[in-house]
């Protein structure tokens, strides 16, 4: 008991996660009973709508695209009762474990497929049901012309599926199936107007990128399975909480960090957001904005008591956090795609969720709950962008915007919403969140809350001039218009969901921000927010500094963007303009630092083979020099060389085996 | 002196008692293959295909079925029965892991079969040629046809070999396993030589594989010689308790016997660096014939590669685990690193079982009751993708030809949406991405690997995942190409095939979609065939 005790004291958010989440899982304590016992039909409906759509084929394009956004809201209806049925329980009865089969039984190593139903994947759950649902809706009108909307909408369920698994999954193992099956709908989803080589090269890219950090993933279940022997949530979460060796723990977190970079497209593994933006826009809405690239958060906040047993992986999050989220503002100021310019926008706040998610006890809260509200207004501006677009030939140049206002008064009064949330403006969701954020970046000791808060506080003010000068670059100033554009605001279908989101981007935060609702709901999960913890800063000057900062900015703004004439080519620019524009330089480093030295060493390794080097010799010869030449010998296609090479392997081997014993 | 006298045949040897019902599957497979000659020299020409074919299902059929009484009479049957000493000579130990092998490599064959029996609804163009030596086009050629040669004997040429393949895991002493391996590769051999098209590149990779193979069966012969000189008995029975008892002064021939053993078995799976010739000859192959090949030989040798360290060297681990850590380590690194600049299908899936050959010796490695069940359930994972996917390359033509360079699948995905999309989602599997059957056997080797194989099995698990993650990208690469890149103006066609194609195609891809949703089954019933008799 001592012991127990003793653990408490030091660390009493892993433990109260542990007794709160994962006791349930014990056995004891809570098996799924009523409307949570169906919580499996989240995941199935939509995966039956994509089921029936891709299987169905051409006999479903018409009733398809409705069956599949009746799907979507049939899951977010189930979501709502058992998000009903939990509030009917106790705090600190409200985590429930499914037991769907026994997945894998390979010897000692066992994992049963079952969901974890609690307060943080129902916050998740409602989310993306929600918004997925909308945009479902509003994919009708967006993709009504699409003579392929069929197979759009089953990538789109099947998107909604394999979310609702990652964030539903009771183990690390099944947890992977639903972070590749999403994976793989965004590549659909990226990819899907393949007819574009540019675009499948985004999907191409993207994929890249997220094997890059799936293989992160892959390796920290690995070390799991090694120090635990087991996968699942509850017991890998409840004895990293308890006693665990910090060096496979920093090792778990590095590698979970890693995945997590990938998919939510954070530094250094940031580089295919912006290019996936070549997906339809309800897709950049859904996925590479509101869900899919929040599952890293998702990930760093479940996995919390590894994180908190490995304070440098922990310190690794928060720089991870703080360098993306000033590096996608940066980018953002200097992007004239719309979409482009959202993408930085999204890679900058999810910098902020994922320094949150860093920051330990004091910032999981807020990481979700800015997470929350970013996914209403960022889904709704970037529908508000695919209207724009609707509305002027699908043009995303932002220099050939201006005055929109007029012309499209229901998509400029939703899309000031977003901004104004965004921003971080009083009363509106963005300020109920971020500015958590920043003042839990500025607690603590040392030269951290220096540093970090002051990259918080300056990524405000950045956010504040680039999210204003899309804004006014978009909808005020003079025309800027091609000829050939006659701007119409759009159908029901889409400026219904836009207003939904709108909504939710003007009060969600007042709702369940000031009131504490959001931070007491999650507190079973995400451990209570330490007591006697404050700024470096007293928190009214912050508050005041944060709208000093953004009111600067969005002036500055202002004056650039709405005031002064805006140049409908692109003014060369300084340097740092220049930097910007190619995300600083993030493509070639990643060419220079990892493409280069990774195929040459392939193409010089390939040259052991023969047959396999077929064109690419010519242009390689010079690059590899006389290494090559000896190494394509082992492969040339003769049998005696063969030969010769079996027993000079057989000689070394013995040899080597000599040597040793 | 060693602990077993030297052997020498008194006359108190007799045969032992046979338990029938236990050899039946392999009675019934060499039976089989027996009545294809027979066939090929007495029925008539035009119906040989239909009942070659038919002899080869319903013959493996029978064998998979007769497996089931089998498991049954589960022990130590045929051979020399030594009066004296009651050890049993040239004996075969019908246990789990051998019955569970049988069972993979007669259901593996009989897709493999399927395969090769495609002739594209006409009669002529099947896979093969009938006059193998020949030069395409010669007077030798063109006599063959006019005298109305055939190609159904590759159907017998099978048949010997899925004996042989059966008998591998199967046999318990190092003289009656090299029977069985010589077995298993001499139809090989031929059935590599006899590809209708590209000719050259067929004979010259069956003259390699010949040439190779026989060096390779050179190796384990020499190392046979070294252990009966260490243990005095080939028996693995004997070898493993003279190793337990055995004198530290002949250790010098105890470690180079055990590893030059292990390198006859090591060629046959395409491990590092017995594999230069996996790529030419799967390229140079007729594609039934590879895909048949990489399935069946590799779950035939690894097979016997189990019953080795498990039965026959277990007690002399120490010495020879290092020279296999130091294979697996090799091999899955080239395979892993080497597939990724491959512009052919052929030898990109060659390198891609080279790969997994290294992983599978990874479960090897952990030298435990579970790890043979998870390699055991690797095997069929494997096989049953790469027939698929060796059968599917089989289609995607161009004049005629088969289209095997990479550029030639590009847009493929957009054309044939359902045929690439299998293939696309074998390769997920290869890939061992969750949800296909690649990745429960990955985990489950690698698992076994970091749970009982101590440092050195978390080394190599590591290094495995490492190299999959490599391999990953391989795979990913020909998904891409395949949906997001734009065809060619002379871009290729997937032929339509006949119903058996289309079956074994089927079978290996829902095979790989069902263990990876639901593997429990058959890894429980591997798990409870993991058990060998001594």
């Amino acid at each position: 008991m001592g012991t127990l005790v003793q653990t408490l004291a030091s660390s009493p958010s892993a433990l109260s996660t542990y007794a709160a989440g994962f006791a349930t899982h014990e056995g004891e304590a809570h098996a799924a009973t009523g409307v949570t016992a169906y919580a499996w039909l989240l995941v199935a409906l939509p995966l039956l709508g994509a089921a029936v759509l891709l299987v169905g084929g051409r006999r479903t394009d018409k009733f398809g695209p409705v069956l599949a956004t009746a799907l979507s809201w049939g899951a977010f209806v189930v979501g709502a009762l058992v998000f009903l049925a939990m509030l009917g329980r106790g705090p600190e009865d409200r985590a429930v474990g499914i037991d769907l089969f026994d997945w894998v039984a390979a010897g000692a190593f066992k994992v049963s497929a079952g969901l974890l139903v609690d307060q943080l994947s129902m916050t998740f759950v409602l989310l993306i049901t929600f918004v997925g649902s909308l945009i479902h809706v509003y994919s009708l009108g967006y993709m009504e012309h699409d003579p392929d909307k069929r197979r759009f909408f089953a990538y789109l369920n099947l998107f909604v599926a394999a979310m609702l698994l990652l964030v539903l999954a009771n183990s690390y193992l099944l947890l992977y199936v639903g972070w590749e099956g999403v994976g793989l709908a965004s590549y659909l989803l990226i990819g899907f107007w393949n007819w574009n080589p540019a675009y499948a090269t985004a999907a191409n890219k993207a994929f890249v990128a997220n094997r890059v950090g799936d293989f992160g993933l892959s390796i920290a279940i690995m070390v799991m399975f090694f120090h635990f022997g087991a996968v699942d949530f509850a017991t890998v979460l409840g004895e990293a909480g308890t006693n665990a060796n910090q060096g496979f723990m920093t090792a778990i977190g590095l590698m979970l960090l890693l995945g997590a970079c990938g998919k939510s497209a954070q530094f250094p593994l940031q580089s295919w957001l912006g290019d996936a933006m070549a997906g339809p826009t309800p897709v950049s809405a859904l996925i590479h904005a509101a869900t899919m690239v929040t599952a890293g958060v998702y990930l760093v906040v479940r996995s919390a008591p590894i994180f908190e047993a490995a304070p440098t992986a922990q310190l690794v999050v928060v720089i991870v956090g703080a360098i993306t989220l000033l590096f996608g503002a940066i980018v953002g100021c200097a992007k004239d795609d719309i979409k482009k310019a959202l993408a930085a926008s999204t890679m900058s706040q999810i910098g902020y969720m994922m320094l949150a998610a860093g920051l330990g006890p004091v910032g999981y809260a807020f990481a979700i709950f800015h997470l929350l509200t970013h996914g209403f207004f960022k889904a709704g501006m970037f529908l508000g962008a695919g209207s724009v677009m609707h509305g002027m030939n699908d043009q995303v140049d932002m220099r050939r915007f201006g005055g929109l206002s007029g012309a499209m008064k229901i998509t400029w009064a939703t899309f000031a919403l977003g901004w104004l949330a965004i921003l971080g403006v009083p009363p509106f969701s963005g300020f109920w969140s971020k500015d958590k954020i920043i003042e839990a970046a500025f607690i603590g000791e040392g030269w951290r809350p220096w540093v970090f808060g002051l990259a918080t506080l300056i990524g405000a003010g950045i956010t504040a001039f680039y999210m204003s000068r899309l804004f006014f670059m978009t909808f005020h100033g003079k025309k800027r218009w091609t000829d050939d554009v006659h701007p119409h605001e759009s159908g029901k279908l889409m400026t219904v969901p836009m207003m939904v989101l709108a909504l939710g981007s003007a009060f969600l935060g007042l709702i369940i921000g000031p009131t504490g609702l959001f931070t007491s709901w999650l507190e079973p999960v995400t451990g209570a927010e330490p007591e006697g913890a404050h700024p470096v800063i007293p928190v009214p000057v912050l508050m005041a500094l944060t709208l000093v900062l953004v009111a600067g900015g969005a002036a500055f703004a202002w004056l650039r963007y709405w005031r002064d004439e805006v140049a409908v080519t692109a003014p060369a620019g300084n340097l740092l303009t220049q930097a910007a524009r190619k995300d600083l330089y993030q493509d070639q480093v990643n060419e220079a630092l990892l493409m280069r030295p990774g195929i040459h060493l392939t193409r010089s390794l390939v040259f052991a083979d023969g047959k396999g080097v077929d064109g690419a010799a010519g242009g390689l010869a010079a690059l590899v020099g006389g290494t090559s030449s000896r190494l394509r010998k082992l492969q040339n296609g003769f049998a005696r060389s063969y030969a010769l090479t079996m027993l000079a392997g057989v000689v070394a081997i013995l040899g080597a085996l000599w040597v040793i014993s | 002196m060693t602990a077993v006298a030297p052997l020498a045949l008194p006359a108190a040897f007799q045969p032992s008692n046979v338990d029938y019902l236990a050899i039946l599957p392999l009675l019934i497979v060499f039976g089989a293959a027996l009545v294809g000659v027979l066939v090929e020299a007495f029925a008539p020409r035009e119906r040989r295909h239909v009942i070659q074919v038919g002899l080869a299902v319903v013959g493996l059929l029978g064998a998979a079925v007769a497996i089931i009484p089998a498991a049954g009479h589960q022990g130590v049957t045929m051979g020399l029965a030594d009066g004296s000493t009651n050890r049993q000579m040239f004996a075969l130990a019908v246990d789990g892991p051998a019955l569970f092998m049988q069972g993979t490599i007669v259901l593996m064959g009989v897709l493999g079969i399927l395969t090769m029996a495609e002739r594209f609804g006409g009669t002529g163009p099947d896979a093969f040629t009938p006059s193998g030596a020949s030069t395409p086009g010669s007077a030798n050629e063109t006599a063959a046809a006019r005298a109305g040669a055939l190609t159904s004997e590759v159907f017998p040429l099978t048949m010997f070999a899925i004996f042989g393949m059966m008998l591998f895991p199967t046999t318990n002493d190092l003289i009656g396993m090299f029977v069985a391996l010589e077995v298993l590769s001499l139809p090989l051999y031929i059935l590599s030589g006899l590809a209708r098209r590209r000719r050259l590149l067929s004979q010259e990779a069956s003259l390699k594989y010949f040439l190779l193979g026989a060096f390779s069966s050179a190796f384990f012969l020499f190392g046979t010689a070294l252990l009966y000189g260490y243990a005095g008995s080939v028996y693995f029975g004997d070898l493993s308790r003279a190793i337990a008892s055995g004198p530290l002064a002949m250790n010098g021939l105890l470690l180079p016997g055990a590893f030059l053993v292990f390198v006859g078995l090591l060629f046959k799976v395409g491990a590092v660096p017995f594999h230069a010739w996996t790529p030419d000859v799967y390229q140079g192959a007729p594609t039934p014939v590879t895909g048949f090949m990489a399935a069946c030989t590799k779950a035939a040798a690894f097979g016997a590669i189990l019953r080795l360290a498990y039965v026959g060297l277990d007690t002399g681990r120490w010495e020879w685990t290092n020279a296999l850590v130091l294979v697996a380590l090799l091999t899955m690194v080239v395979g892993a690193v080497l597939s990724v600049t491959q512009t052919d299908m052929k030898r990109l899936l060659a390198y891609s079982s080279i790969a997994h050959a290294g992983f599978i010796l990874v479960g090897v490695l952990a030298f435990d009751r579970k790890a043979i069940g998870a390699v055991l359930f690797y095997l069929v994972a494997y096989g049953f993708a790469t027939i698929a996917a060796f059968a599917i390359v089989s289609l995607v033509r161009q004049n005629g030809a088969e289209a095997t360079h990479l550029s030639q699948w590009a847009g493929l995905g957009k054309r044939y949406p359902v045929v690439a999309g299998a293939f696309a989602f074998l390769m997920l599997a290869f890939a061992g991405i969750p949800l296909t059957s690649g990745f429960v056997s990955k985990f489950a080797v690698f698992s076994a690997a970091v749970g009982t194989g101590g440092a050195t099995g978390t080394v190599l698990a590591v290094v495995g995942v490492v190299c999959s993650a490599i391999t990953v990208f391989v795979y990913a690469r020909v998904i891409v190409l395949m949906f997001f890149s734009d065809a060619p103006d002379d871009a290729v066609e997937v032929v339509t095939p006949s119903v058996s194609t289309t079956f074994s195609i089927a079978i290996g891809t829902l095979v790989t979609l069902a263990l990876g949703v639901l593997p429990s089954a058959l890894l429980d019933l591997a798990d409870r065939a993991s058990q060998f008799v001594r």
